[in-house]
């Protein structure tokens, strides 16, 4: 599979594991984001997720890259969805490789930091108290 | 010159558009680009508080100079993951 890619299909948790597990990664760390049912006191239902996906692939090579040369890792998979997710489907799924388990747990959270903050990607939230836009980081 | 705009979230629900071609004076920067949209979209102005700019796929500067044929986006508080 493509270690790197902005989908309307569901996410395969397993699948991006698998793609990071070469023969000499002795530490594999998936970082699983999911819809959760409330956000800022309100009661969540779904998310719609939209992004820029020319740009926002460019943005997950790029961290994945900047991750490679910080961390004595091996390989890198960034999967995140698109469209509408109901609670508890998985929007992002991070899978990092190395020989060690220490800089797999470092340049997972580093990676989903960076996505957070740079990757071309908004929510909106629905639920019984209306839909908006989420423009505040957790 | 021509400047390909696209609207993302909060703002294409503002504009009614994922896209625009903007027809901007030569040498406008990204910022003035998007102040020259408050007068066909009205409501751009209030949706685009802290807006982040790209130009050709890349996040630029709000002072950073544009060119005939770029790709100019408006880039809302991302939120992803």
């Amino acid at each position: 599979m493509r270690q790197f890619s902005l989908t309307s299909e569901p996410l395969d948790e397993q699948m991006v594991t698998r793609a990071v597990s070469t023969p000499g990664a002795g530490g594999v760390v998936t970082f699983v984001g999911r819809v959760r049912d409330n956000a800022r006191g309100h009661t969540v239902e779904a998310l719609e997720y939209e992004a820029y996906p020319e740009m926002a692939e460019a943005v997950f090579t790029q961290i994945a890259a900047e991750a490679q040369s910080r961390f004595a890792i091996k390989e890198v998979a960034i999967h995140h969805r698109s469209g509408r997710l109901l609670v508890g489907e998985p929007s992002v799924v991070i899978a990092v490789s190395a020989a060690h388990r220490g800089a797999a747990f470092e340049a997972c959270e580093y990676v989903i930091d960076q996505l957070k903050a740079r990757a071309p990607i908004w929510k909106k939230e629905f639920g019984p108290d209306g839909a908006v836009w989420v423009e505040e980081r957790p | 010159m021509r400047v390909t705009v696209r609207f993302f979230a909060s703002h294409r629900e503002a504009t009614g558009l994922s896209t625009y071609v903007a027809d901007v004076p030569d040498g406008s920067s990204a910022a003035e680009v998007l102040r020259s949209l408050y007068r066909p979209f009205p409501k751009l102005e209030s949706a685009s508080g802290s807006v982040a700019f790209a130009v050709n796929r890349s996040q630029v500067n709000p002072a950073t100079l544009l060119r005939d044929g770029d790709e100019l986006a408006l880039l809302p508080p991302m939120a992803g993951g």
